[in-house]
Protein backbone atom coordinates (compact mmCIF):
# COMPACT_ATOMS: atom_id res chain seq x y z
CA UNK A 1 0.00 0.00 0.00
CA UNK A 2 1.52 3.34 -0.92
CA UNK A 3 1.67 6.32 1.64
CA UNK A 4 0.18 8.12 -0.92
CA UNK A 5 -1.73 7.45 -4.43
CA UNK A 6 -3.34 10.17 -7.10
CA UNK A 7 -5.05 8.87 -9.80
CA UNK A 8 -6.55 10.37 -12.63
CA UNK A 9 -6.57 13.70 -10.98
CA UNK A 10 -7.26 16.73 -13.10
CA UNK A 11 -8.02 20.52 -12.72
CA UNK A 12 -8.94 23.32 -15.02
CA UNK A 13 -8.90 26.77 -13.95
CA UNK A 14 -11.47 29.11 -16.02
CA UNK A 15 -11.22 26.40 -18.95
CA UNK A 16 -7.02 26.62 -18.65
CA UNK A 17 -6.14 22.98 -17.48
CA UNK A 18 -3.61 23.21 -14.81
CA UNK A 19 -3.16 19.51 -13.76
CA UNK A 20 -3.65 17.12 -16.60
CA UNK A 21 -4.00 13.28 -15.65
CA UNK A 22 -1.66 13.37 -12.89
CA UNK A 23 -0.72 9.82 -11.60
CA UNK A 24 1.31 9.74 -8.64
CA UNK A 25 2.47 6.59 -6.34
CA UNK A 26 4.80 7.43 -3.48
CA UNK A 27 5.55 4.76 -0.91
CA UNK A 28 5.61 4.98 2.92
CA UNK A 29 9.03 6.23 4.29
CA UNK A 30 10.06 7.41 0.04
CA UNK A 31 11.18 11.05 0.04
CA UNK A 32 10.05 12.19 -3.11
CA UNK A 33 10.74 15.17 -4.92
CA UNK A 34 8.92 17.16 -7.65
CA UNK A 35 10.81 19.50 -10.12
CA UNK A 36 9.62 21.70 -12.44
CA UNK A 37 9.39 24.88 -13.89
CA UNK A 38 7.44 27.71 -12.64
CA UNK A 39 3.42 26.95 -13.80
CA UNK A 40 4.30 23.25 -13.81
CA UNK A 41 1.60 22.92 -11.50
CA UNK A 42 3.23 21.45 -7.98
CA UNK A 43 1.70 23.82 -5.62
CA UNK A 44 -1.66 23.44 -7.00
CA UNK A 45 -0.93 19.95 -6.96
CA UNK A 46 0.07 20.37 -2.98
CA UNK A 47 -3.20 22.12 -2.47
CA UNK A 48 -5.47 19.87 -4.11
CA UNK A 49 -3.65 17.00 -2.11
CA UNK A 50 -4.53 18.88 1.23
CA UNK A 51 -7.70 19.58 0.08
CA UNK A 52 -7.28 23.44 -0.23
CA UNK A 53 -8.62 23.27 -3.96
CA UNK A 54 -11.27 20.47 -4.77
CA UNK A 55 -10.13 18.73 -7.90
CA UNK A 56 -11.91 18.33 -10.85
CA UNK A 57 -11.51 14.72 -11.18
CA UNK A 58 -9.35 12.22 -9.70
CA UNK A 59 -9.15 10.10 -6.34
CA UNK A 60 -6.15 10.64 -3.92
CA UNK A 61 -5.70 7.90 -1.16
CA UNK A 62 -3.72 8.41 1.91
CA UNK A 63 -2.60 5.02 3.31
CA UNK A 64 -5.47 3.69 1.39
CA UNK A 65 -8.17 5.40 2.59
CA UNK A 66 -10.03 7.67 0.04
CA UNK A 67 -9.53 11.47 1.17
CA UNK A 68 -10.54 13.45 -2.08
CA UNK A 69 -13.74 14.73 -0.71
CA UNK A 70 -12.59 14.69 3.15
CA UNK A 71 -12.87 18.82 4.36
CA UNK A 72 -9.13 19.77 4.86
CA UNK A 73 -9.19 19.76 8.34
CA UNK A 74 -9.72 16.16 8.74
CA UNK A 75 -7.04 15.35 6.68
CA UNK A 76 -4.32 16.34 9.00
CA UNK A 77 -6.47 14.47 11.41
CA UNK A 78 -5.15 11.62 9.63
CA UNK A 79 -1.66 12.12 9.52
CA UNK A 80 -1.23 14.53 6.26
CA UNK A 81 0.28 17.91 7.08
CA UNK A 82 2.35 20.51 5.01
CA UNK A 83 4.22 24.06 4.68
CA UNK A 84 3.85 26.46 2.00
CA UNK A 85 6.06 28.06 -0.47
CA UNK A 86 5.58 31.48 1.34
CA UNK A 87 5.66 31.15 5.38
CA UNK A 88 1.84 31.43 6.47
CA UNK A 89 2.19 31.16 10.33
CA UNK A 90 0.99 33.59 12.95
CA UNK A 91 3.31 36.61 12.86
CA UNK A 92 2.23 38.32 15.73
CA UNK A 93 1.91 35.08 18.03
CA UNK A 94 4.88 33.60 20.02
CA UNK A 95 7.03 30.80 18.78
CA UNK A 96 5.48 29.29 21.27
CA UNK A 97 2.07 29.75 20.83
CA UNK A 98 2.43 28.48 17.08
CA UNK A 99 3.70 25.20 17.69
CA UNK A 100 1.06 25.09 21.11
CA UNK A 101 -1.78 25.59 18.29
CA UNK A 102 -0.14 23.14 16.26
CA UNK A 103 -0.27 20.28 19.15
CA UNK A 104 -3.29 21.31 20.10
CA UNK A 105 -5.45 21.21 16.94
CA UNK A 106 -4.72 17.64 16.86
CA UNK A 107 -5.04 16.55 20.86
CA UNK A 108 -7.69 15.17 22.57
CA UNK A 109 -7.95 18.69 24.12
CA UNK A 110 -9.92 19.99 20.60
CA UNK A 111 -13.31 18.49 21.86
CA UNK A 112 -12.90 20.62 25.13
CA UNK A 113 -12.68 23.97 23.87
CA UNK A 114 -13.91 25.51 27.13
CA UNK A 115 -10.78 24.48 28.47
CA UNK A 116 -8.42 27.13 29.69
CA UNK A 117 -4.72 26.54 28.50
CA UNK A 118 -2.72 28.93 31.07
CA UNK A 119 -3.50 25.60 33.33
CA UNK A 120 -2.24 23.36 30.81
CA UNK A 121 1.47 22.98 31.39
CA UNK A 122 1.73 19.93 29.63
CA UNK A 123 1.04 21.75 26.34
CA UNK A 124 3.54 23.92 27.00
CA UNK A 125 5.82 21.62 27.82
CA UNK A 126 5.39 19.95 25.14
CA UNK A 127 5.87 22.43 22.75
CA UNK A 128 9.02 23.86 24.47
CA UNK A 129 10.50 20.28 23.82
CA UNK A 130 9.38 20.70 20.23
CA UNK A 131 11.46 23.77 19.71
CA UNK A 132 14.26 22.51 21.44
CA UNK A 133 14.48 19.66 18.83
CA UNK A 134 14.48 22.31 15.83
CA UNK A 135 17.33 24.44 18.25
CA UNK A 136 14.76 27.34 18.76
CA UNK A 137 13.76 26.95 22.46
CA UNK A 138 15.62 29.88 23.83
CA UNK A 139 13.15 32.22 20.75
CA UNK A 140 10.16 30.69 22.36
CA UNK A 141 8.31 33.64 23.81
CA UNK A 142 9.74 35.98 20.84
CA UNK A 143 6.40 36.88 18.32
CA UNK A 144 7.33 35.05 15.38
CA UNK A 145 7.63 37.99 13.06
CA UNK A 146 10.96 39.19 15.36
CA UNK A 147 12.65 36.05 14.15
CA UNK A 148 14.43 35.47 11.09
CA UNK A 149 13.28 34.21 8.08
CA UNK A 150 15.62 30.63 8.54
CA UNK A 151 13.93 30.77 12.03
CA UNK A 152 10.77 31.10 10.45
CA UNK A 153 10.86 28.18 8.16
CA UNK A 154 12.08 25.83 10.94
CA UNK A 155 9.30 26.69 13.33
CA UNK A 156 7.35 26.02 10.30
CA UNK A 157 8.61 22.47 9.72
CA UNK A 158 8.35 22.08 13.39
CA UNK A 159 4.89 22.56 13.37
CA UNK A 160 4.62 19.91 10.84
CA UNK A 161 6.57 17.73 12.53
CA UNK A 162 4.46 18.62 16.63
CA UNK A 163 1.27 17.30 14.73
CA UNK A 164 3.34 13.44 14.11
CA UNK A 165 2.57 13.02 10.35
CA UNK A 166 2.01 10.15 8.44
CA UNK A 167 3.19 11.85 5.35
CA UNK A 168 4.75 15.51 5.44
CA UNK A 169 4.57 17.80 2.06
CA UNK A 170 7.09 20.83 1.78
CA UNK A 171 6.44 23.35 -0.79
CA UNK A 172 10.12 24.80 -1.16
CA UNK A 173 11.59 24.63 2.00
CA UNK A 174 14.95 26.54 1.17
CA UNK A 175 13.64 29.41 -1.08
CA UNK A 176 15.05 32.65 0.33
CA UNK A 177 17.24 30.79 2.76
CA UNK A 178 21.06 32.02 3.07
CA UNK A 179 23.70 29.35 2.51
CA UNK A 180 23.83 28.67 6.55
CA UNK A 181 20.18 28.19 7.11
CA UNK A 182 20.23 26.18 3.91
CA UNK A 183 22.36 23.79 6.12
CA UNK A 184 20.24 23.81 8.95
CA UNK A 185 17.16 23.27 7.23
CA UNK A 186 18.76 20.46 5.33
CA UNK A 187 19.76 19.01 8.67
CA UNK A 188 16.57 19.00 10.38
CA UNK A 189 14.72 17.32 7.31
CA UNK A 190 17.30 14.62 7.39
CA UNK A 191 16.30 14.04 10.88
CA UNK A 192 13.01 13.39 10.21
CA UNK A 193 12.24 9.76 11.33
CA UNK A 194 12.34 7.40 8.52
CA UNK A 195 8.52 5.99 8.55
CA UNK A 196 7.53 9.79 8.03
CA UNK A 197 6.78 9.83 4.00
CA UNK A 198 8.37 13.18 2.91
CA UNK A 199 7.17 14.82 -0.69
CA UNK A 200 8.92 18.05 -1.59
CA UNK A 201 8.78 21.03 -4.33
CA UNK A 202 11.73 22.51 -4.68
CA UNK A 203 14.09 24.66 -7.23
CA UNK A 204 17.62 24.39 -5.23
CA UNK A 205 18.43 20.77 -7.44
CA UNK A 206 21.61 20.27 -5.70
CA UNK A 207 20.53 20.32 -2.23
CA UNK A 208 16.92 18.22 -3.33
CA UNK A 209 18.68 15.91 -5.37
CA UNK A 210 21.29 15.19 -2.38
CA UNK A 211 18.07 14.76 -0.13
CA UNK A 212 15.31 12.58 -2.72
CA UNK A 213 15.36 9.26 -3.72
CA UNK A 214 12.95 9.21 -6.80
CA UNK A 215 11.47 11.97 -8.79
CA UNK A 216 9.03 13.33 -10.28
CA UNK A 217 9.32 15.71 -13.18
CA UNK A 218 5.88 18.32 -14.15
CA UNK A 219 5.42 20.54 -17.34
CA UNK A 220 2.18 22.37 -17.75
CA UNK A 221 0.50 20.27 -15.40
CA UNK A 222 1.69 17.00 -16.37
CA UNK A 223 4.25 14.64 -15.18
CA UNK A 224 6.73 13.83 -17.92
CA UNK A 225 9.09 12.27 -16.37
CA UNK A 226 9.81 9.70 -13.27
CA UNK A 227 12.87 7.50 -11.69
CA UNK A 228 15.71 7.77 -9.76
CA UNK A 229 17.94 10.51 -9.23
CA UNK A 230 20.15 9.38 -12.09
CA UNK A 231 17.29 8.70 -14.65
CA UNK A 232 15.73 11.90 -14.15
CA UNK A 233 18.99 14.00 -14.91
CA UNK A 234 20.23 11.86 -18.06
CA UNK A 235 16.14 11.73 -19.03
CA UNK A 236 16.05 14.18 -22.58
CA UNK A 237 12.32 15.50 -21.36
CA UNK A 238 13.99 16.54 -18.16
CA UNK A 239 17.15 18.19 -20.32
CA UNK A 240 14.76 19.93 -22.76
CA UNK A 241 12.89 21.38 -20.07
CA UNK A 242 15.49 22.35 -17.93
CA UNK A 243 18.46 23.03 -20.42
CA UNK A 244 16.12 23.57 -23.75
CA UNK A 245 18.30 21.11 -25.51
CA UNK B 1 -30.08 60.74 40.15
CA UNK B 2 -32.77 59.16 37.38
CA UNK B 3 -30.90 60.55 35.03
CA UNK B 4 -27.22 59.18 35.84
CA UNK B 5 -28.90 55.70 36.53
CA UNK B 6 -30.31 55.82 33.10
CA UNK B 7 -26.64 57.28 31.86
CA UNK B 8 -25.09 54.13 33.34
CA UNK B 9 -28.01 52.03 31.88
CA UNK B 10 -27.15 52.94 28.34
CA UNK B 11 -23.62 52.40 29.12
CA UNK B 12 -24.23 48.58 30.54
CA UNK B 13 -26.18 48.24 27.60
CA UNK B 14 -23.83 49.02 24.78
CA UNK B 15 -20.99 47.17 27.04
CA UNK B 16 -22.72 44.16 26.46
CA UNK B 17 -23.93 44.57 22.79
CA UNK B 18 -20.18 45.62 21.80
CA UNK B 19 -18.94 43.00 23.88
CA UNK B 20 -21.14 40.37 21.90
CA UNK B 21 -20.17 42.01 18.51
CA UNK B 22 -16.26 41.59 19.99
CA UNK B 23 -16.73 37.64 19.78
CA UNK B 24 -17.44 37.62 16.09
CA UNK B 25 -15.48 40.70 14.62
CA UNK B 26 -12.63 40.85 17.03
CA UNK B 27 -11.89 37.20 18.28
CA UNK B 28 -13.07 35.40 15.12
CA UNK B 29 -12.39 37.56 12.44
CA UNK B 30 -15.90 37.75 11.47
CA UNK B 31 -16.79 40.92 10.34
CA UNK B 32 -20.60 41.64 10.62
CA UNK B 33 -22.44 44.49 9.27
CA UNK B 34 -26.05 43.21 10.76
CA UNK B 35 -25.39 42.55 14.43
CA UNK B 36 -28.35 45.21 15.40
CA UNK B 37 -30.57 41.97 13.79
CA UNK B 38 -29.98 40.00 16.95
CA UNK B 39 -29.86 42.78 19.30
CA UNK B 40 -34.08 43.47 17.60
CA UNK B 41 -34.40 39.63 17.55
CA UNK B 42 -33.83 39.07 22.05
CA UNK B 43 -35.59 42.84 22.32
CA UNK B 44 -38.94 41.41 20.40
CA UNK B 45 -38.34 38.28 22.32
CA UNK B 46 -38.13 40.03 25.66
CA UNK B 47 -40.57 42.47 25.26
CA UNK B 48 -43.23 39.60 23.98
CA UNK B 49 -42.51 37.84 26.82
CA UNK B 50 -42.61 40.38 29.40
CA UNK B 51 -45.94 41.58 28.33
CA UNK B 52 -47.15 37.99 28.76
CA UNK B 53 -46.45 38.32 32.44
CA UNK B 54 -42.83 36.98 32.91
CA UNK B 55 -40.35 38.59 34.57
CA UNK B 56 -37.55 40.14 32.67
CA UNK B 57 -34.82 38.09 34.67
CA UNK B 58 -36.82 34.93 32.91
CA UNK B 59 -37.16 36.18 29.71
CA UNK B 60 -33.53 36.72 29.72
CA UNK B 61 -32.63 33.21 28.41
CA UNK B 62 -35.34 32.76 26.03
CA UNK B 63 -33.71 36.22 24.36
CA UNK B 64 -30.25 34.64 23.98
CA UNK B 65 -31.71 31.56 22.63
CA UNK B 66 -33.82 33.28 19.83
CA UNK B 67 -31.01 35.59 18.82
CA UNK B 68 -28.58 32.67 19.38
CA UNK B 69 -30.41 30.29 16.91
CA UNK B 70 -30.46 32.71 14.28
CA UNK B 71 -27.03 33.45 14.88
CA UNK B 72 -26.17 29.75 14.07
CA UNK B 73 -28.01 29.77 10.72
CA UNK B 74 -26.38 33.55 9.77
CA UNK B 75 -22.65 31.47 11.00
CA UNK B 76 -23.62 28.77 8.55
CA UNK B 77 -23.19 31.85 5.87
CA UNK B 78 -20.19 32.64 6.79
CA UNK B 79 -18.96 29.38 5.96
CA UNK B 80 -19.29 29.58 2.32
CA UNK B 81 -18.48 33.53 2.50
CA UNK B 82 -15.67 35.61 3.67
CA UNK B 83 -14.61 39.41 4.27
CA UNK B 84 -16.21 42.11 2.60
CA UNK B 85 -18.56 39.19 1.23
CA UNK B 86 -19.43 38.05 4.62
CA UNK B 87 -19.71 41.84 5.65
CA UNK B 88 -22.53 42.41 2.86
CA UNK B 89 -24.12 39.12 4.02
CA UNK B 90 -24.55 40.10 7.56
CA UNK B 91 -25.52 43.57 6.33
CA UNK B 92 -28.40 41.69 4.74
CA UNK B 93 -29.48 40.29 7.40
CA UNK B 94 -29.93 43.48 9.05
CA UNK B 95 -32.11 44.39 6.11
CA UNK B 96 -34.11 41.39 6.44
CA UNK B 97 -34.82 41.82 9.83
CA UNK B 98 -36.01 45.33 10.13
CA UNK B 99 -38.25 44.88 6.65
CA UNK B 100 -39.90 41.14 8.05
CA UNK B 101 -40.48 42.89 11.10
CA UNK B 102 -42.39 46.07 9.62
CA UNK B 103 -44.67 43.40 7.92
CA UNK B 104 -45.68 41.13 11.22
CA UNK B 105 -48.56 42.58 12.70
CA UNK B 106 -48.14 40.87 15.94
CA UNK B 107 -44.84 42.64 16.76
CA UNK B 108 -46.57 46.10 16.37
CA UNK B 109 -45.78 46.39 12.82
CA UNK B 110 -44.53 49.37 11.66
CA UNK B 111 -45.36 51.00 14.80
CA UNK B 112 -43.73 48.85 17.20
CA UNK B 113 -44.03 47.14 20.86
CA UNK B 114 -44.87 50.12 23.29
CA UNK B 115 -46.03 49.62 26.96
CA UNK B 116 -43.49 47.36 27.75
CA UNK B 117 -43.60 46.82 31.68
CA UNK B 118 -40.90 48.28 33.84
CA UNK B 119 -38.55 45.99 35.33
CA UNK B 120 -39.78 45.00 39.32
CA UNK B 121 -37.36 46.82 40.86
CA UNK B 122 -38.16 50.10 38.61
CA UNK B 123 -34.75 51.65 36.88
CA UNK B 124 -32.11 51.07 39.55
CA UNK B 125 -33.42 47.06 39.47
CA UNK B 126 -32.52 47.57 35.22
CA UNK B 127 -29.35 49.09 35.61
CA UNK B 128 -28.18 46.10 38.29
CA UNK B 129 -29.27 43.67 36.31
CA UNK B 130 -27.98 45.08 33.07
CA UNK B 131 -23.97 45.82 34.70
CA UNK B 132 -24.48 42.03 36.36
CA UNK B 133 -24.96 40.71 32.85
CA UNK B 134 -22.43 42.78 31.21
CA UNK B 135 -20.42 42.00 33.68
CA UNK B 136 -20.29 38.37 33.37
CA UNK B 137 -20.17 38.35 29.57
CA UNK B 138 -17.31 40.14 30.08
CA UNK B 139 -15.86 37.26 32.44
CA UNK B 140 -17.42 35.08 30.00
CA UNK B 141 -15.37 36.70 26.95
CA UNK B 142 -12.01 37.19 29.21
CA UNK B 143 -12.26 33.14 30.05
CA UNK B 144 -12.66 32.43 26.26
CA UNK B 145 -9.80 34.46 25.21
CA UNK B 146 -7.59 32.25 27.64
CA UNK B 147 -9.26 28.78 26.43
CA UNK B 148 -8.68 26.56 24.08
CA UNK B 149 -11.50 28.21 21.76
CA UNK B 150 -9.90 31.57 22.28
CA UNK B 151 -6.72 30.05 20.82
CA UNK B 152 -8.47 29.19 18.15
CA UNK B 153 -10.57 32.02 17.36
CA UNK B 154 -7.08 33.71 17.33
CA UNK B 155 -5.92 31.76 14.57
CA UNK B 156 -9.12 32.02 12.43
CA UNK B 157 -8.88 35.50 12.81
CA UNK B 158 -5.04 35.32 11.50
CA UNK B 159 -5.63 33.48 8.63
CA UNK B 160 -8.28 30.66 8.40
CA UNK B 161 -6.82 28.54 5.58
CA UNK B 162 -3.64 28.11 7.70
CA UNK B 163 -6.01 27.18 10.72
CA UNK B 164 -7.80 24.58 8.93
CA UNK B 165 -4.52 23.06 7.46
CA UNK B 166 -3.29 22.59 10.94
CA UNK B 167 -6.11 20.64 11.63
CA UNK B 168 -8.11 23.00 13.66
CA UNK B 169 -12.08 22.87 12.93
CA UNK B 170 -12.49 26.30 11.58
CA UNK B 171 -16.47 25.84 10.84
CA UNK B 172 -17.24 24.29 14.21
CA UNK B 173 -15.29 27.61 16.06
CA UNK B 174 -17.09 30.03 13.29
CA UNK B 175 -20.62 28.90 14.47
CA UNK B 176 -19.71 28.90 18.39
CA UNK B 177 -18.53 32.55 17.51
CA UNK B 178 -22.26 33.59 16.01
CA UNK B 179 -23.48 31.47 19.05
CA UNK B 180 -22.65 32.82 21.88
CA UNK B 181 -22.04 36.65 20.05
CA UNK B 182 -25.63 36.89 18.86
CA UNK B 183 -26.90 35.10 22.02
CA UNK B 184 -24.83 38.40 23.88
CA UNK B 185 -26.62 41.07 21.46
CA UNK B 186 -30.06 38.59 22.28
CA UNK B 187 -29.82 39.57 26.02
CA UNK B 188 -28.42 43.18 25.56
CA UNK B 189 -31.80 43.38 23.28
CA UNK B 190 -33.89 42.18 26.00
CA UNK B 191 -32.41 44.76 28.41
CA UNK B 192 -32.63 47.71 26.24
CA UNK B 193 -36.88 47.41 24.99
CA UNK B 194 -37.30 47.07 29.01
CA UNK B 195 -34.79 50.25 29.17
CA UNK B 196 -36.69 52.28 26.48
CA UNK B 197 -39.98 50.76 27.30
CA UNK B 198 -40.43 50.79 24.00
CA UNK B 199 -38.77 49.57 20.45
CA UNK B 200 -39.83 49.88 16.64
CA UNK B 201 -38.05 48.01 13.59
CA UNK B 202 -36.49 51.23 13.01
CA UNK B 203 -34.12 51.12 16.02
CA UNK B 204 -32.10 48.26 15.28
CA UNK B 205 -31.38 49.32 11.62
CA UNK B 206 -28.26 49.64 9.58
CA UNK B 207 -27.08 52.59 11.94
CA UNK B 208 -27.06 50.72 15.19
CA UNK B 209 -24.63 47.51 13.39
CA UNK B 210 -22.91 50.27 12.30
CA UNK B 211 -22.26 51.97 15.65
CA UNK B 212 -21.63 48.76 17.80
CA UNK B 213 -18.79 48.13 15.09
CA UNK B 214 -17.74 51.72 15.33
CA UNK B 215 -17.25 51.19 19.20
CA UNK B 216 -15.63 47.38 18.39
CA UNK B 217 -13.08 49.03 16.02
CA UNK B 218 -12.16 52.10 18.43
CA UNK B 219 -11.67 50.12 20.98
CA UNK B 220 -9.57 47.71 19.61
CA UNK B 221 -10.45 44.51 17.79
CA UNK B 222 -10.37 41.47 20.39
CA UNK B 223 -9.56 43.51 23.36
CA UNK B 224 -12.49 43.34 26.04
CA UNK B 225 -11.80 46.11 28.16
CA UNK B 226 -11.12 48.66 25.39
CA UNK B 227 -14.04 47.92 24.08
CA UNK B 228 -16.18 47.97 26.97
CA UNK B 229 -14.14 51.31 27.66
CA UNK B 230 -15.06 52.70 23.82
CA UNK B 231 -18.85 51.36 24.36
CA UNK B 232 -19.16 53.22 27.47
CA UNK B 233 -18.05 56.64 26.18
CA UNK B 234 -19.88 56.83 23.18
CA UNK B 235 -22.88 54.88 23.98
CA UNK B 236 -23.54 58.11 26.42
CA UNK B 237 -21.34 60.72 24.59
CA UNK B 238 -24.97 61.53 22.18
CA UNK B 239 -26.45 62.35 25.53
CA UNK B 240 -24.57 64.24 27.09
CA UNK B 241 -23.88 66.26 24.22
CA UNK B 242 -27.32 66.77 22.47
CA UNK B 243 -25.77 68.38 19.44
CA UNK B 244 -23.95 64.89 18.67
CA UNK B 245 -26.89 63.07 18.34
CA UNK B 246 -27.62 64.72 14.76
CA UNK B 247 -24.21 64.09 13.74
CA UNK B 248 -23.47 60.35 15.69
CA UNK B 249 -22.44 58.82 12.32
CA UNK B 250 -20.73 61.64 11.27
CA UNK B 251 -18.57 61.95 14.06
CA UNK B 252 -18.44 58.25 14.95
CA UNK B 253 -17.11 57.77 11.05
CA UNK B 254 -14.30 60.59 11.80
CA UNK B 255 -13.06 58.00 14.89
CA UNK B 256 -13.52 55.19 12.94
CA UNK B 257 -11.14 56.95 10.19
CA UNK B 258 -8.96 57.96 12.79
CA UNK B 259 -8.37 55.02 14.72
CA UNK B 260 -7.79 53.12 11.44
CA UNK B 261 -5.05 55.48 10.54
CA UNK B 262 -3.14 56.43 13.33
CA UNK B 263 -3.51 53.59 15.86
CA UNK B 264 -5.27 50.20 13.65
CA UNK B 265 -5.61 48.18 16.66
CA UNK B 266 -7.78 51.09 18.46
CA UNK B 267 -7.27 52.15 21.88
CA UNK B 268 -6.33 49.27 23.08
CA UNK B 269 -3.13 49.30 20.39
CA UNK B 270 -2.34 52.88 21.37
CA UNK B 271 -2.04 52.01 25.30
CA UNK B 272 0.12 48.69 24.05
CA UNK B 273 2.22 50.63 22.27
CA UNK B 274 2.81 53.36 24.87
CA UNK B 275 3.34 50.61 27.22
CA UNK B 276 6.17 49.09 25.38
CA UNK B 277 7.72 52.10 24.82
CA UNK B 278 8.13 52.80 28.44
CA UNK B 279 9.44 49.77 28.91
Amino acid sequence: MSALEIVGLNKSFSGFRVINDVNLFVEVGERRLIIGPNGAGKTTLFNIITGEIQPDAGTILLNGQNITNIPVQKRSHLGLTRTYQIITLFPNDSLLKNISLSLLALSSLRWSPFVALDVRNDIKLQALEVLDQVGLKRLADRPLNQTSYGEQRRVEIAMALAQRPKIILLDEPFAGLSIEERTQIRELLVSIPEEVTIVMIDHDMEVALEFAEKITVMHFGEVVVEGSRAEVVEHPKTREIYLGE
Amino acid sequence: MAYEIILATTMAISILFALSLNIITGFCGQVSLGHAAFYGLGAYAGAMLTKAGWPLVAALPPAAIVAGCVGFIVGLASLRVRHDFLAITTMGVSFLFVGVVRKQEWLGGEIGISGIPAVQFGRPGLLVLSIICAGLFAVVAVYIKRSWMGFAFDSIANDEDTARVLGIDVPRFKLWAFVIGTSGAGIAGALYAHHVRYIGPDSFGFVESVTVLAMVIIGGIGSVWAVALAAAVLSVLPLWFQFIDDYKLLIYGLMVFGVVRFSPNGIAGAVQSLVNRRH
